[in-house]
């Protein structure tokens, strides 16, 4: 099959960036969407022309490292899937593309596709796990966690910060991530001592980040390939105003230190 | 160079707590004096890293991916196992011990293993209370699954995604330090040199991959946990950025290379669709519990499964190891699959692959029920073939999967050179010439989180180490090689792109050092490949500059180092005049075409030492003395 490609092309952080046209022949439909960027970056090598730039690595959906905008859409067309697990069958033979980076005030491009997300990092660092050192854990049997709430967990846990919550919100917010940390945390026992401050910690550090608010547009779990769900987002919103209820001086104090 | 394994004298299961009660300690309040490098974050440098912040020192730690988060540990399926027996079937540290020892096939260090059995009860307490959300019964207590072949269910999960749900355990945990100032971490950095002065691992140089900029990085000891090198292949089940960079750095400083000939070929994975094909997707071994595996019995069968009538069948896996039948260990699984398609009975496209069958199980437990156990695992199948598994049989063919080689360490987890520690993956040390389904995500963690705080703490608190920084000449002379070498790539501008020759140096090792190894066939390669390395050196084409994003660059850089590294593991291979574990030389077989070991000339370590460019690489033996297990011949029949 067939297919043209407009692709962002960016040298750097710093410069600008434009849409640059690229036809693409002779394609079997069982290629991945990052297959025929490999195809398209031997050409353009073989032609003497700086390859496009983007990230990927496991290429199977789980490191969350590949993102991009296909068509206006993150991750491109198939619910569920993230680039790397997108096959040229889910297109039309002859069809025009459009890929572009993840579009966000806290990920800046750093060249044509690639993005930089450690401000997802640093939230995490803000509260995203539990304290425990090294050695001081008893026994994993010691204290039952009804299989429900380990089940429920998990389907937080799933995530795998690639960032297209992001990139789909209107609003560029991070709330579906951050959510999801927060509410994996907090159906497990382990996580309840530091619930609240996480929570917190959590929420300020995304805003510091530059994120927008979320306005329940519910384009994130749309976006989502793994579905994470926008109930969790709930979930957060009542950790969030119990946090800042209740106890607001401590945990504030907590957080700063 | 004197390979010493430093193995703790006393009865096996007593070395450890006596190591640990006679290794030194570094005084609480000195630890944050001392500062370690940690290169890579999955499983084993990222439970280091935040294991050595915690107890105080000052950590830096490097990644090229753009976070810690993407190491390839991520994608880890199946389990992790522990001898924790909450099953109550049978198991105990010493059956793990014995089953990863025989799964080896007798290549292993008795006290590594042993040791390793030990700390994996420990592992799963860890992973518990970080919140790793590991699948559990009604009752709320830990679920089991039998895994790769073990007769107990020793193996712990989460759902198909368990290397995930323990890296962001751990991945969490170092963030922690990160906020608490004990870890500094540096994302997309790769490290393209070791630094020794005075004969001690004392730093790295590293590129930012963003800026370009190589930069020196001084440490009082240096910790590599840079996984496996399976990529050397080109197509393999690893993540696309794995390489063998770091350890082939070290190696050229002067750290001894173990059994690079020992790597693992998988079964189970979707086979190869095209020309195209950029890696190879693994279906978990778990589907081996319920899937029959296939072939007709009749060479250019063309007809569909469907209409293959059960008499026409051949379960072969079945039918020659009735004992363990389609749960056999890899390497035989593998090797099995690659002799019905050598006899041209392969199934599928070019008759590379075999059919993995549901039928039955379908029939017995309903179609809903595998949904339960597999569901995600068909669909991830389903969307990669566009073939839908609960209807028609899955094609499966073996590919890489995993290198039980990797730099030698002695028993404290160090290389031959002082102070450059080795984990996981990146390591050799335990799993011998064939690693056992869910037991590398626990050597990684045990390496990380339970052995190197304390060894690192016993090396730092008796090494001589004067004090040194960036200026030190050593570190000037390996930034400029550094700079001189990505020139030097950059400068090229031949014909050929890195891709090229990455697929053809990969060609040449899955035909001649895959599966089934000749003598012929090895020498070939060693005839071949430094060709290959001086045409790539001649021809590459390597666009942009070293001043920017270049991702060409990074590539040409590990597949240099690949075009390299090939020749040692061809030449290891070529070596050992036996068959082990995944190391089958066909010379050397029963008569019924398994493995033949030779205990009496090769039960020992290969140790490799790099002697200059254009030389052959120095042999050094670790003998291994079994004084706990009986050596006997592995049988799955
Ligand atoms: C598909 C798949 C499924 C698997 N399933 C299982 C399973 O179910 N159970 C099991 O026990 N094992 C499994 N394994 C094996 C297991 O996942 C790996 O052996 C293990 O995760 C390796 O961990 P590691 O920490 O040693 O290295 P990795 O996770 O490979 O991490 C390497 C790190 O080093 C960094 N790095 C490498 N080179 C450089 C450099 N030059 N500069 C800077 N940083 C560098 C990388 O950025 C990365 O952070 C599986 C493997 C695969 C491929
Ligand atoms: S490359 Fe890992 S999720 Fe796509």
């Amino acid at each position: 099959m067939n297919l043209t490609l407009y692709v962002w092309r960016q040298a750097s952080a710093a410069s600008a960036g434009r849409l640059s046209r690229y036809e693409a022949a002779d394609l079997s439909p069982d290629m991945s969407f990052l297959e025929l960027l490999d195809v398209v970056n031997e050409r353009l090598t073989r032609q003497g022309e700086a390859p496009i730039a983007f990230d990927h690595d496991c290429r199977e959906g789980i490191c969350g490292s590949c993102g991009l905008m296909i068509n206006g859409v993150a991750h491109g067309p198939l619910k569920a899937t993230a680039t790397c697990q997108l096959h040229l069958r889910s297109f039309r033979d002859g069809a025009t593309i459009y890929i572009e980076p993840w579009r966000a005030r806290a990920f800046p491009v750093l060249r044509d596709l690639v993005v930089d997300r450690t401000a997802f990092d640093r939230i995490i660092a803000a509260g995203g796990f539990v304290g425990v050192s090294t050695g001081s854990a008893p026994d994993a049997n010691s204290l039952p966690v009804p299989k429900t709430d380990a089940d429920l967990a998990m389907d937080a846990a799933q995530c795998i910060g690639c960032g297209a919550c992001v990139a789909a919100c209107p609003n560029a917010s991070a709330m579906l991530f951050t959510a999801a940390k927060v509410g994996h945390l907090a159906l497990l026992p382990q996580g309840q001592p530091e619930r609240m401050r996480r929570a917190l910690g959590m929420v300020q550090q995304m805003d510091a980040e530059g994120f927008g608010g979320c306005t329940w547009h519910g384009e994130c779990m749309e976006a989502c390939p793994k579905e994470i769900s926008i109930d969790w987002i709930a979930r957060l919103y009542r950790d969030y105003i119990r946090a800042s209820a209740t106890r607001p001086e401590r945990v504030a104090v907590e957080v700063a230190l | 160079m004197e390979l010493n394994a430093r193995i703790p004298s006393g009865p096996l299961a007593e070395k450890w707590d006596r190591h640990r009660f006679e290794m030194k300690l570094v005084n609480p309040a000195n630890k944050r004096k001392y500062s370690v490098i940690v290169v890579g974050t999955g499983l084993a440098g990222g439970s280091a890293a935040a294991s050595l912040g915690e107890l105080g020192y000052q950590v830096s730690c490097f990644c090229f991916q753009d976070s810690p988060r993407r190491a390839h540990s991520i994608a880890a399926q199946g389990g992790i196992n522990a001898a924790k027996n909450y099953q109550n079937d049978g198991d105990s540290i010493w059956r793990l011990f014995y089953d990863t020892i025989k799964g080896g096939d007798f290549r292993a260090r008795e006290a590594n293993v042993y040791r390793l059995a030990q700390i994996s009860v420990s592992i799963i307490d860890q992973c518990v209370a970080q919140g790793v959300p590991f699948a559990r019964e009604y009752g709320g207590l830990l679920a089991n699954r039998s895994f790769g072949g073990a007769q107990v269910s020793r193996t712990f999960y989460a759902r198909g995604q368990t290397g995930q749900q323990l890296l962001l355990g751990c991945y969490q945990a170092l963030e922690r330090q990160v906020a608490a100032g004990t870890v500094r971490m540096y994302p997309r950095t790769e490290m393209l040199d070791l630094v020794l002065i005075d004969g001690a691992a004392r730093g790295i140089v590293t590129r930012d991959l963003v800026t370009g900029k190589v930069e020196s990085q001084v440490a009082d000891a240096v910790i590599l946990a840079t996984g496996g090198y399976g990529n050397v292949f080109y197509l393999s089940t690893n993540a696309r950025g794995s390489n063998v960079t770091a350890t082939y750095r070290a190696y050229k400083r002067g750290a001894a290379f173990g059994n690079p000939c020992y790597t693992q070929i998988h079964p189970t994975c979707i086979p190869v669709s095209g020309d195209y094909q950029s890696k190879l997707t693994l279906m978990s071994e778990s589907l081996r519990n319920d899937g029959r595996v296939w072939v007709p019995r009749a060479g250019g069968d063309g007809r569909p499964p469907q209409q293959i009538p059960e008499a026409e069948r051949d379960y072969y896996l079945e039918r020659k190891y009735p004992s363990f039948g389609n749960l056999c260990p890899r390497d035989i699984a593998s090797r099995a699959a690659k002799e019905v398609c050598d006899e041209g009975r392969g199934v599928g496209p070019g008759g590379l692959g075999v059919y993995l069958d549901f039928g039955d199980a379908i029939g017995r437990i309903g179609e809903a029920k595998v949904a339960e156990r597999y569901g995600n695992l068909f669909q991830m199948y389903q969307r990669i073939t566009d073939e839908n598994p609960y209807q028609t049989p899955m094609r499966i063919f073996p590919a890489v999967h995993y290198t039980m080689g990797g730099l030698w360490v002695d028993y404290n987890l160090m290389s031959t050179i002082p102070g450059l520690h080795v984990l996981g993956e990146a390591n050799f040390s335990d799993h011998g010439a064939n690693r056992l389904g869910a037991s590398a995500l626990m050597q990684g963690l045990a390496d990380g989180y339970f052995i190197i705080p304390y060894t690192l703490g016993d090396y730092l608190a008796t090494a001589k180490l004067p004090r040194v920084d960036a200026t030190h000449p050593a570190f000037r002379a390996a930034e400029a090689e550094v700079g001189e070498r990505a020139r030097k790539l950059l400068g090229i501008r031949g014909q050929r792109t890195v891709d090229s020759f990455h697929r053809e140096l990969g060609r040449l090792l899955w035909e001649h050092c895959g599966m089934a190894r000749t003598a012929a066939g090895l020498k070939a390669n060693l005839d071949r490949i430094p060709a290959l390395r001086q045409e790539f050196w001649e021809n590459v084409n390597v666009p942009g500059s070293g001043e920017e994003l270049n991702q060409s660059l990074e590539r040409a850089g590990r597949v240099a180092d690949f075009l390299e590294f090939a020749e040692l593991l061809c030449r290891d291979a070529l070596h050992r005049e036996e068959s082990c574990g995944g190391h089958f030389r066909v010379e050397h077989q029963t008569p019924d075409g398994e493995a033949l070991r030779d205990d009496q000339h090769f039960c020992y370590v290969a140790a490799w030492e790099y002697q200059g460019p254009d030389r052959v690489p120095a042999l050094r033996r670790e003998p291994l003395e079994f004084e706990n297990v009986h050596l006997s011949t592995r049988s799955y029949k």
